[in-house]
């Protein structure tokens, strides 16, 4: 696996990731994100309407609480859950946890974590971690680790423990890993974890940077865990800590504003639930993310550029009509079970290019949550996934032209 | 094999009485073939919205979509004419919304045709608080709790609103197990409903409306309605009130009566029939048109149709089998995800469902494709038997009725 950074600026590192498996075949810009899944397939999509969007990441992210209770089939079925899930052309990356779901606390001990799966909870020892790494055989997975630090009031003996045991299940996986015949092509990736501990993060990151892991994994980050503040200031002392050439994949944080907050201390790569989570509560992303087109890029991804203010659609208030405003929803989003929709025969984005877009209306998208009806999330997640890589691409490009804080602006606006 | 062109009326002398709205009716029927041993034909049938070749199974889409599946997919699949409901639609959205987006080929955004129903199904199926009087049927709404009431008019512009390129005529609907007066009663009120249908129709030039023959099990009373509706002209005609639970020895002899009389030149759509047996033993009794939700409902219970029966798909048994659900299948789902994957999604997302929902349409559809390539090769009867085969384990489990109704059109089975 190899970082090519093609420029930093103001602590934004834009590149790419490339020989991501052996075969080298796929690449990774960043900052960009991994393709989010449920059992390795994206929440609600077949891959015919997956591959109505173009420019899909190069790489799947699956999770080990879907994949654990399938241990016993995947090592029947012998080639890796790419195989076995019908994907042929990704690249695949494994995460303990979904980061769209919140686990119980209190699971966790010296030796083994836990994962919840349909069944309900599943003991994880290194050696069975690795056994699964081992059926699952991704290009690349996170080690195991210790993440509980996330609840408030977290003590600091628990948030030390927590560095620790993930150290000390780093270099268990780590002499797995050498011995295991089938992970001889995967790459791995230490977690850093340390709460919301200066010091212990920076632990965290150094001595975790001294072992020989392909990347990092920032865990204990997420969105509902702690303020951006403290997040940007702990991640700089952690990235700081980090070797340049190696990426840094960030868990637990999609949205927008606070995506480009931790690109702006060093982040490289995200997952990709943001859009899930919007998918759910019945919201399709809005937000504007367009950059004044560089003369040279124009026409090579139209789909970055959006119409012009006019026609940009309502972002709504959350907290304008209350009762029935979605949980958690956020600003970047429109709230499609509103009645406002009703009549609305426009699409959910002018000039946006995806399926649902191009052939549906707000009005269609209305009456089927309010009928409850399959397609709805099906339409959505297509839009939303389209709209956050979109963010994406917009601001690789800003970045690219120095045009970031013009970006931020129309996105933050 | 004469092909036969039709949509012009060829009804008996006395039909000069009742008000001809069908000459230039949207609807032209052409007979590709016709089996020389059983009533099977296979026709194409010209609708506003493109060609639909019959025999053919339409998919259910109540509220104005697929269940999980896109336009696009359902195009893929080869679907030529999918259904939307009357009850649903014109509760939620509504008639106006779905009138202001061009019609429910607009709101849906499907290119392809679509028929629709009258709405009184479910207001007998679905809504306890229903009466019906000769004006229409009374019914509490769901959602508001008003007292609504269902004319053949009001259902006639409602489904004129959602634009579909076959309306059905509202009908007084019976359980197909009730006997006695009320039945005749039904049977008489549909045909007066029809012609009240037919008067309120604004747009006879590019919506087809269909008669739906009624009268029970009753042969008498089927054999009445069928005397009196084929005197109409509507371009085409439902067997209705059949499919509700009826002894199947009752349900194949109302619908052959019924083919029996039914005009050569006009397609016959048997209502709410969707399994594979019954699709190969009504095509073979006459029938040209079918629907059911039973492909896609099952479809979301994780129950995979294959020509030998059903896998059911969440089954311990299948979590190793690394097999696509039917080997033999093309299918977007059958050619790149085994039953194993299947079993795993379907603890994890509601994809699966959209896996399977898309395998079923295509099991119905590639069925009535072999169908009708069957009788266009004249080899129809050849093909019900080694249907039957693959279907069932042995000659010993043929279902009786099948046997008899095939027995009935000259299809001997072995």
């Amino acid at each position: 696996m190899k970082l090519e950074l093609s420029k930093v600026v103001q602590g934004c590192r834009l590149g790419l990731l490339t020989a991501i498996e052996q075969t080298a075949q796929h690449s990774l810009d960043v900052p960009g994100c991994l393709l989010f899944t449920h059992c390795a397939t994206v929440p609600h999509l077949t891959q015919d309407t997956l591959h109505t969007l173009s420019n899909l990441p190069a790489v799947t992210q699956v999770t080990l609480n879907c994949l654990a209770e399938h241990h016993e089939v995947l090592e029947e079925f012998k080639e890796g859950v790419r195989k076995f899930a019908g994907l042929h052309d990704t690249a695949l990356y494994c995460s303990l946890h979904d980061s769209a779901t919140t686990n119980p606390a209190g699971h966790i001990t010296n030796k083994t974590v836990s994962v919840w799966g349909s069944g309900g909870r599943m003991e994880l020892t290194v050696a069975k971690f690795m056994a699964l790494q081992a059926a699952i055989k991704p290009d690349f997975y996170q080690s195991m680790a210790d993440g509980e630090t996330w609840q408030a009031n977290t003590s600091r003996k628990r948030v030390r423990k927590a560095v620790d045991r993930t150290l000390a299940h780093l270099d268990e996986c780590l002499i797995l890993h050498q011995k295991t015949q089938e992970l001889k092509q995967a790459k791995i990736f230490g977690v850093v974890e340390g709460g919301n501990i200066l010091e212990e993060r920076v632990r965290s990151a150094r001595e975790t940077a001294k072992r020989p892991v392909a990347g990092f994994v920032l865990d204990g980050f997420q969105s509902a865990a702690m303020k951006q503040d403290l997040r940007s200031q702990l991640i700089t002392a952690v990235t700081a800590e980090l070797p340049q050439e190696k990426p840094r994949l960030l868990q637990g944080v999609g949205r927008p504003d606070e995506v480009i907050a931790c690109v702006e201390v060093g982040v490289d790569l995200f997952e990709g639930f943001f859009p899930f989570q919007v998918t759910e509560r019945g919201c399709a992303l809005c937000f504007d993310c367009t950059v004044t087109t560089d003369p040279e890029t124009a026409g090579t991804s139209p789909s970055t550029v959006l119409e012009s203010n006019e026609e940009r659609p309502v972002v709504e208030e959350p907290k304008e009509n209350g009762d029935s405003c979605p949980e958690n929803m956020t600003r970047f989003e429109m709230n499609l079970n509103d009645k406002r929709y009703r009549e609305d025969l426009r699409p959910l984005v002018e000039g946006c290019s995806c399926y649902c877009c191009k052939n549906h209306t707000r009005a269609y998208i209305h009456h089927l949550l309010v009928t409850n009806e399959l397609l709805a999330g099906v339409l959505l997640m297509l839009h939303n996934t389209a709209h956050y890589l979109r963010f994406f691409r917009a601001l690789r490009e800003a970045l690219a032209n120095d045009r970031l804080q013009d970006f931020k602006r129309r996105v933050l606006q | 094999m004469a092909a036969v062109e039709s949509g012009t009326c060829e009804g008996p002398a006395g039909m000069s009485a009742v008000k001809r709205l069908s000459h230039a009716a949207p609807l032209a029927l052409r007979i590709l073939a016709e089996c020389p041993v059983s009533k099977a034909r296979a026709c194409v049938l010209t609708l506003p919205h493109g060609p639909v070749n019959t025999p053919v199974f339409m998919p259910v889409g109540t509220q104005g979509t697929m269940k999980g599946i896109t336009v696009e997919q359902l195009e893929e699949l080869g679907c030529q004419i999918c259904l939307g409901n009357t009850y649903h639609l014109g509760m939620r959205p509504g008639p106006e919304l779905i009138e202001k987006a061009s019609g429910l080929h607009g709101f849906m955004n499907w290119r392809r045709n679509l028929l629709t129903d009258s709405g009184g199904f479910q207001m007998v199926s679905l809504v306890e608080l229903s009466e019906v009087t000769e004006e229409g049927v009374m019914f509490r709404s769901p959602y508001d709790g008003k007292e609504i009431l269902l004319t053949p008019e009001q259902s006639i512009t409602i489904q004129n609103s959602l634009g579909s390129d076959i309306m059905m005529q509202l009908d007084d609907v019976v359980s197909s197990t009730v006997t006695g007066p009320r039945v005749e009663e039904a049977m008489h009120r549909s045909v007066r409903w029809l012609d009240r249908c037919i008067a309120a129709n604004k747009n006879p030039d590019r919506q087809n409306l269909f008669a739906i023959i009624q009268g029970g099990l009753n042969a008498d009373l089927r054999k009445a309605c069928l005397d009196e509706m084929t005197k109409r002209d509507v371009p085409g005609f439902a067997v209705g009130g059949l499919s509700g639970g009826e002894e199947k020895d009752d349900f194949w002899k109302m619908v052959t009566l019924s083919t029996d009389h039914l005009p050569r030149g006009k397609p016959r759509y048997l209502m709410g029939v969707g399994y594979a047996v019954d699709l190969v033993v009504c095509v073979a009794l006459g029938c040209d048109m079918f629907d059911c939700v039973f492909p896609t409902r099952t479809a979301r219970f994780g129950s995979a149709l294959v020509p030998w029966g059903s896998l059911q798909i969440k089954q311990k048994q299948y979590a190793k089998d690394f097999q696509p659900i039917d080997p033999d299948c093309q299918c977007a789902t059958c050619k790149r995800h085994s039953r194993a994957y299947l079993h795993a999604l379907f603890k994890s997302d509601t994809a699966a469902m959209h896996h399977i929902t898309i395998h079923n349409i295509s099991y119905q559809l590639t069925l009535m494709r072999s169908v009708r390539q069957s009788i266009i090769e004249q080899r129809f009867p050849e093909f019900v038997r080694s249907f039957m085969r693959r279907m069932f384990p042995s000659s010993e489990q043929y279902p009786s009725w099948a046997v008899d109704a095939l027995a009935s059109v000259n299809i001997a089975l072995d």
